[in-house]
C-alpha cells in the first residue's frame, strides 16, 4: 500500500471539482442555518432544480447553457417561495420537517413517468458539459496540470477555476451582507426572532430574503454539478447530500464565511482518504470478512463517526468562534 | 422607602399628570397616547383578555397589575401584535393600530420589551444596541452593499448607542457577547435597545423580575427618568413596593377585564381589588405592600 499514493488522491479529491461543488452548497446552508438560524434539511433540493435548469434547458430545448443556469436560479426562487411563504412564520422546526420533505417529493417528482418527456426519468439527462468546455480558452483539455498523481486535466482545471471561482464570489458576497446591518439584523433573528420584530424589523422578509438567497447558491451549485458530470439523474439527489452538506458545514465551522469552504475540503479529503485506506488494506488482505461494496457503507459509518467526534471535541467546528459557543445561551 | 413618602410622591403625580381622570374603570384621559375598545382574545373555552375601554395618559408611567393569570401579559402581548385578537380596536397617537404585526407596531413608537428578557446572546452589546435604529439604509438587502451610505448611519447610530450605554451603565460591556452579563444588566440592555428605537410609548413586561435589590432602584430610576424626558411608560410588575413608588396611575385586571383604575392610593383603598387579590388566592408576596396597612 502506498501511502503518499493515497495522500495525493486525497488532495486531490480536497481540491478538486465535487469539493468546490459542495463548498458552494454548504454556503447557501451557511447563509440559512450559520447566519439566519433557518433549520434546511432540503439544500438538496435546491441543487437538484438547479441542475434540472440546465438539464432540460441543454439537453431537451437545446438552449443555451447560460439560459440553462438562469432557469435553475429561477426554479430556486420559486422553491424557496414555496417552502418559506407556510413555515416561516411558524416555528423553526416547521421549515426543518418541510424542506426534507419537499426535496424527497422533487426527487420522486423529477424520476416520475408523467415527468419523462421533460426529465428523461430514472434515465436522466446527458451531454451537458459540451458548451461549457467550449468556453474553455486558458486550459489544454489534452494537457495534464499538477505533477505526479495530484494531477487534473485541462477540463477538470476549466471547470474548478470557474467553480471556486464562485465560491470565492459568494463568500465575499456573504462577507459584505454579514458585516452590514442587514447581516445584523438577520444574525439577531438566529438569536431570536421575537426581540428582533419588537425593534420594528420584518423578521419574516428578512428570513424569506435569507432562504431565497441561500437557495440561489444551492442551485449554481447543483448547475455546476450537471455541467461537471455532464449528466444528470433524480437519484443522485438523495437526502444523503443534505447530510453531507451538514456534516461540512458543521465540520467547518457554522456562521464563518470560511467554514463551508474549509470544511468542504476537509470532508473530502477524509472521505478519499479512509476509501483509499481501506482499499489498500483490503488488496493487502488485512481485511478478508468484507468485500469490496462493503467500503461504502463503512466510509459512511465512518461520516457519523466524525460527526459525533466533532460535536463532543470541537463543537464550533475547524475554524469556529470558541467564544461564541461558550456564551450561555439561555 | 416608607410609605408615607411614597404616598406623596404619588398623590403628586397624579395632581400634575393625570389632569382629573376619574378613578373608575374605563375613565377617559385628558390626553390619551393608548385608546383600546373591546380588546378580547380566548383560549379555547376561557377568555384571557376582555377589556372594554382603555386609555393610557399621555407622559405618565401607568401600571399593569393583577393577580397571576389575569391576562396581562396576554393584554400586552395583543396591544404590541405579538398576539392575534379575537375582537377589539386599539389606536396608538390616534392611528388605528389594531391588526398589525408585531414590527409595524414598533415602528409606530410602541416599543415593548419581554417578561422573559431576550438579549440577543451571541452577538455584541454594541450590536444588540445598533439593532434597535430605525430607518437604517444598510438593513435593506441591496443598501448592505452601500457601505460609504450606511457608514455615516452607522456612525450616528453608534454615538447616540454610546450615550444610552453610558446612562445605564452597561458602556464597559459594550463589546462583550450579551449573553455574558447577568440577568440584571440583560434587564437594562434590554431597556436601552427599545430606547434605540426612539419610541413615544414603552411597555415593560415585569421589568424588575429576577434583577436583584441593588438594581431595582437603579431600574426604578431609570423608569422615572424615561417619563420625565415626556416618554409614556406602561409596565407589568407584581412587586407592589414598586407600583406604589413609581407609578402615575395604575389598572387592576382580573379574569381578563379592567376591574379597577385610579392613581396608587385610590388602588390602595379599593375594596374590589383587595378582593380580587386576596379571594383568588391566598395572602402572598404580592399583596404585602398594599396590605400591611
Amino acid at each position: 500500500m502506498d501511502i503518499f499514493l493515497i495522500l495525493a488522491e486525497s488532495a486531490r479529491s480536497a481540491v478538486g471539482p465535487v469539493a468546490a461543488i459542495y463548498a458552494l452548497a454548504a454556503i447557501g446552508l451557511n447563509m440559512h442555518f450559520g447566519y439566519t438560524g433557518l433549520l434546511n434539511f432540503g439544500q438538496v433540493g435546491f441543487m437538484l432544480v438547479g441542475a434540472y435548469g440546465v438539464g432540460i434547458s441543454v439537453a431537451v430545448f437545446e438552449l443555451p447553457l447560460l439560459v440553462g443556469f438562469l432557469v435553475g436560479l429561477a426554479c430556486a426562487v420559486v422553491l424557496a417561495l414555496l417552502l418559506g411563504i407556510p413555515t416561516l412564520r411558524l416555528r423553526a422546526d416547521y421549515l426543518a420537517i418541510t424542506t426534507i420533505a419537499a426535496a424527497e417529493v422533487l426527487r420522486l417528482v423529477y424520476r416520475a413517468g408523467f415527468a419523462e418527456p421533460l426529465t428523461k426519468g430514472v434515465y436522466g439527462l446527458q451531454n451537458l458539459s459540451g458548451e461549457f468546455r467550449t468556453w474553455n480558452v486558458f486550459f489544454d483539455p489534452g494537457e495534464r496540470y499538477g505533477f505526479g498523481a495530484f494531477s487534473f486535466s485541462g477540463n477538470h482545471m476549466w471547470l474548478m477555476a470557474v467553480t471556486w471561482g464562485l465560491v470565492a464570489l459568494t463568500a465575499l458576497l456573504t462577507w459584505l451582507l454579514i458585516h452590514s446591518p442587514w447581516g445584523r439584523v438577520v444574525r439577531g433573528i438566529r438569536e431570536d426572532e421575537e426581540a428582533v420584530r419588537s425593534l420594528g424589523k420584518n423578521a419574516f422578509a428578512y428570513k424569506m430574503q435569507a432562504l431565497v438567497l441561500g437557495g440561489l447558491i444551492g442551485a449554481l451549485a447543483g448547475s455546476m454539478m450537471a455541467v461537471h458530470q455532464g449528466a444528470i439523474q433524480p437519484d443522485q439527489f438523495k437526502p444523503q447530500v443534505t447530510f453531507f452538506l451538514w456534516v461540512i458545514l458543521l465540520l467547518g465551522g457554522a456562521g464563518r464565511v470560511l467554514g463551508p469552504i474549509v470544511g468542504s475540503m476537509a470532508f473530502w479529503f477524509l472521505m478519499s482518504f479512509t476509501d483509499g485506506f481501506l482499499r489498500g488494506l483490503g488488496r493487502e488482505g488485512y481485511l478478508p470478512f468484507l468485500s469490496g461494496p462493503d467500503y461504502g457503507a463503512i466510509q459512511l459509518a465512518f461520516v457519523g463517526v466524525m460527526l459525533v467526534l466533532l460535536i463532543v471535541f470541537r463543537p464550533q467546528g475547524l475554524i469556529g468562534d470558541r467564544k461564541e459557543m461558550l456564551v450561555n445561551v439561555k | 422607602m416608607s410609605s408615607d413618602e411614597m404616598d406623596a410622591s404619588g398623590a403628586g403625580a397624579v395632581v400634575d399628570r393625570m389632569a382629573g381622570a376619574v378613578p373608575e374603570p374605563g375613565s377617559a384621559k385628558s390626553d390619551p397616547i393608548l385608546v383600546a375598545d373591546g380588546v378580547r382574545r380566548s383560549f379555547g373555552g376561557l377568555t384571557a383578555v376582555d377589556v372594554g375601554h382603555l386609555e393610557v395618559q399621555r407622559g405618565t408611567i401607568t401600571a399593569l397589575i393583577g393577580p397571576n393569570g389575569a391576562g396581562k401579559s396576554t393584554l400586552f402581548n395583543l396591544l404590541t401584535g405579538f398576539d392575534r385578537v379575537d375582537g377589539g380596536r386599539w389606536s396608538f397617537e390616534g392611528r388605528s393600530v389594531n391588526g398589525r404585526p408585531g414590527h409595524r407596531v414598533a415602528r409606530a413608537g410602541m416599543v415593548r420589551t419581554f417578561q422573559l428578557t431576550k438579549a440577543l446572546t451571541r452577538m455584541t452589546v454594541l450590536d444588540n444596541m445598533l439593532l434597535g435604529a430605525q430607518g437604517q439604509v444598510g438593513e435593506r438587502m441591496a443598501g448592505a452593499f452601500l457601505r460609504p451610505v450606511w457608514g455615516r448611519q452607522e456612525k450616528a447610530n453608534t454615538v447616540r448607542a454610546m450615550e444610552l450605554l453610558e446612562r445605564f451603565k452597561l458602556v464597559d460591556k459594550r463589546q462583550d457577547m450579551a449573553g455574558s452579563l447577568s440577568g440584571g444588566q440583560r434587564k437594562l440592555l434590554e431597556m436601552a435597545r427599545a430606547l434605540m428605537t426612539d419610541p413615544s410609548m414603552i411597555m415593560l413586561d415585569e421589568p424588575m423580575a429576577g434583577v436583584n435589590p441593588a438594581l431595582v432602584q437603579s431600574l426604578l430610576h431609570h423608569i422615572t427618568s424615561l417619563r420625565d424626558e415626556g416618554k409614556t411608560v406602561l409596565f407589568v410588575e407584581h412587586d407592589m413596593d414598586v407600583i406604589m413608588g413609581i407609578s402615575d396611575w395604575i389598572v387592576v385586571l382580573a379574569q381578563g377585564q379592567v376591574i379597577a383604575e385610579g392613581s396608587p392610593s385610590d388602588i390602595r383603598s379599593n375594596q374590589q381589588v383587595i378582593d380580587a387579590y386576596l379571594g383568588v388566592q391566598e395572602v402572598g408576596d404580592e399583596v404585602r405592600g398594599s396590605g400591611d396597612e
